[in-house]
């Protein structure tokens, strides 16, 4: 007869495995990387997932900026020092100076740019199956749901991670993926009432997870890694801000 | 051992006119143009030369013997562009195709005889053909080109078997040895007429009669002296040719061709060190229509899979019609495939040589796909602060500074906006960008940043970091200073 915490150490076991195989996550016993901190605790084993498909969609040029940001920290993590990543998308608007901020270094990254929407949807495919990529950044605008399992599926093949970022779509149809999230920028701050403009801040919401408990954070980035204010304790409300 | 086919068209530019005028095969023609103010005949037909009417003669004395003469207008330089055009129509029989102007053809056909069952049957299928295009043709196979030349035209033989040039010239007239008119006009006086007569004396006494030519064309044609033929085409070194026994007219067929043809270059290339930068795959039609289809790729590849792919989605812009029945596999540009060279950055080979082949296809697909790659540069001004890299794999000289404030995306034009400041150094208190009205609620700046002078002229730009009260942050620039205009105001980028 097995004990309690015996039991429960078998479950977590199983649910481990079942997500590998679902590709949501590492099994345990893989070296978990607390890169992704504090996103991390919201994806089923801890786990942020890679080798799967995130979805982001903005509608302004301003957050569609802060969303590029928030993807490039992001594939900035999971390239550390020598991934190679594609980013796709419609024109010429990524300033790779912008970038290494971010900790993603622009000289790793091929940028293809192509007016065709069909043209492009092939090329994310053909590149999110290429196993030698560590990150494929798709920037596209209509995007239904058999193309999306398309994606789906070459991404379970080959483990490369898709960024997904609908700009401006017409509309929010569902899509296949792993993880949905929406980024808006907020004001600035300062730990103290400094002047001037302070490091990038985003409200992050994340939509929709498989297996995981959707969530948001009110986030800044700041030499190279994420800060966290908790959500009662924020610096400054907005609304402060205007009565000063 | 080096075999010479020489083809003689006893009547190209005539036949070429029956060609274009079918009727014209009743009657005996001609075709003259005016020289010295008379028309002189430049070739005539096949029922005119039966009844004594050569070229270099007068018009107006042949139609006084034969008033029924047709004339045609001949058009100078024809010869030589119809000889170009069987030429390059020949390269299915023999890659090395020479022009014999004005009235035939050679062919190095050495290893090319067997494949379509020796010399003779090689012979018969090129006059065959040449007779259903309606050319009348005498051939001949020779271990040189001189005496395949003496015997195409001066000889029923057709073959000359190896080393027997001497036998095959023997009972020849002089002409069959090339020799310009004034040395045959010496030869006829001396009574030298056939070959035999004059072909054992010795050379030494020959040049010192006739000049250096006459030995020098007896050597050619007994192949003491070597002769090379300058093909039309230069041969590519790194040419596969596939031949079909039936014309091939599907995408199965054509996809079959191309792979064999692929395994067989590729094979090659790698027992040389080398990998392929540039492949031309061509497809000749049984009309005559020559189709290519061409791929490059950004690395030496040698991969058959990866350069079929990017060859698969072209074949459907080949046009079989009737069938091809050639194809021909070209690598104009290949390049040493080196450990060193296949190293981008520092990831893994196998890496590398994926992503390579994933911008191939990329690149292979169409041209509107933009592929780029930005590095660094020791500029200020934000358009010129990267650039390209040229080559794809170009190494980085100058790392990106993160120091100072830059946007994740810039716009490629600026655009103009509308800016209350308080003074005029002041950052911008409001602007307005695409009629809407953003408090400025923090700000940082200004960055002047300079005109490169030796490069452009004009104004400079005050930028500053603004974020509105929505949290939005933006990079705006003043160009130039405040002076008896207001300066204008642009929203250059946008910050994450």
């Amino acid at each position: 007869m097995k004990t309690e915490a015996e039991k429960r150490e078998l479950v977590k076991m199983f649910q481990s495995k079942i997500n590998a195989m679902q590709r949501l996550g590492k099994v345990s016993s893989e070296v978990a990387t607390d890169h992704f901190a504090p996103f991390s605790t919201a994806f089923p084993n801890q786990t942020f997932p890679t080798g799967a498909l995130h979805e982001f969609s903005s509608y302004e040029a301003v957050s569609g900026a802060s969303t590029g940001g928030f993807i490039a920290t992001l594939t900035g993590k999971l390239a550390k020092n020598d991934g190679i990543c594609l980013w796709v998308s419609r024109e010429k608007k990524v300033f790779p100076s912008g970038l290494k901020q971010f900790g993603l270094a622009p000289e790793r990254i091929i940028f293809i740019t192509t007016s065709n929407q069909k043209e492009m949807l092939w090329i994310i495919e053909e590149a999110l199956k290429c196993e030698s990529l560590t990150a494929v950044i798709g920037e596209i605008k209509q995007l239904t749901f058999t193309e999306s399992r398309k994606l789906q599926l070459a991404v379970e093949r080959s483990g490369v991670t898709g960024f997904i970022h609908r700009f401006m779509p017409s509309g929010e149809n569902a899509v296949a993926c792993t993880a949905r999230w929406k980024i808006t920028p907020l004001q600035s701050s300062f730990d103290d009432d400094l002047p001037g403009v302070g490091h990038p801040y985003w409200d992050i919401q994340l939509l929709k997870v498989k297996n995981g408990k959707p969530d948001s954070w009110q986030i800044g980035w700041q030499n190279g890694q994420f800060q966290t204010f908790s959500k009662e304790n924020n610096p400054i409300s907005i609304n402060e801000r205007h009565a000063g | 051992m080096t075999r010479y086919a020489s083809i003689w068209f006893p009547f190209l530019l005539s036949e070429h006119a029956i060609r274009k005028q079918p009727e014209l095969c009743e009657v005996p023609f001609v075709l003259a143009s005016r020289k010295k103010g008379r028309m002189v005949i430049d070739a005539s037909s096949k029922l005119a030369t039966q009844k004594g009417i050569f070229s270099g003669m007068v018009l107006a004395d042949c139609k006084a013997l034969f008033p029924e003469l047709e004339m045609l207008e001949s058009e100078p330089g024809k010869n030589e562009k119809l000889l170009l055009a069987l030429a390059e129509w020949c390269i299915r029989y023999t890659p090395f195709v020479a022009t014999d102007f004005p009235d035939g053809l050679l062919l190095d056909t050495s290893g090319c005889t067997h494949l379509w069952g020796g010399e003779s049957a090689y012979i018969e299928t090129i006059k065959e053909k040449m007779k259903s295009f309606g050319y009348t043709v005498s051939i001949a196979i020779a271990d040189t080109i001189g005496t395949a030349w003496g015997i195409a035209r001066y000889s029923s033989q057709n073959i000359v078997p190896e080393k027997k040039q001497h036998e095959a010239l023997k009972n020849l007239p002089a002409n069959a040895l090339r020799l310009n008119p004034l040395i045959l006009s010496k030869l006829k006086k001396l009574g030298l007429k056939r070959i035999d007569s004059f072909i054992g004396m010795p050379r030494e006494s020959l040049r010192r009669r006739f000049g250096p030519e006459l030995p020098t064309r007896i050597g050619q044609a007994l192949g003491q002296e070597l002769e090379l033929i300058v093909p039309i085409k230069p041969v590519e070194p790194y040419m596969e040719r596939l031949y079909c026994l039936e014309p091939i007219s599907t995408a199965t067929g054509i996809t079959i061709a191309l792979e064999q043809l692929l395994q067989t270059l590729c094979t090659r290339l790698e027992s040389e060190g080398l990998g392929l930068r540039k492949a031309t795959f061509s497809a000749y039609r049984i009309d005559g229509d020559i189709q290519q289809i061409e791929i490059g790729t950004g690395h030496p590849s040698l991969n058959t899979v990866h350069l079929f792919k990017l060859f698969e989605h072209k074949i459907a812009t080949l046009e079989p019609s009737l069938g091809f029945e050639l194809f021909v596999l070209e690598a104009p540009t290949t390049e040493s495939v080196s450990e060193e060279q296949a190293v981008i950055w520092n990831a893994l080979n196998q890496n590398d040589k994926k992503i390579a082949e994933l911008i191939d296809r990329i690149t292979a697909r169409k041209n509107t796909n933009v592929i780029s790659r930005y590095l660094a540069t020791e500029h200020y001004w934000p358009e010129r602060s990267v650039k390209e890299a040229e080559p794809l794999w170009e190494k980085a000289t100058v790392e990106f500074r993160s120091d100072l404030p830059r946007p994740i995306h810039l716009l490629s034009k600026p655009e103009i906006v509308q800016v209350t400041a308080v003074l005029p150094d002041n950052p911008p208190l409001f602007f307005r960008y695409k009629g809407k009205i953003h408090t400025v609620s923090k700000s940082d700046g200004p960055e002047r940043i300079e005109q490169e002078w030796w490069i452009s002229d004009g104004l400079y730009r005050d930028y500053y970091c603004v974020e509105d009260t929505e949290g939005a942050r933006y990079w705006l620039f003043r160009s130039g200073p405040y002076e008896k205009e207001q300066p204008q105001w642009f929203l250059h980028g946008f910050f994450a």
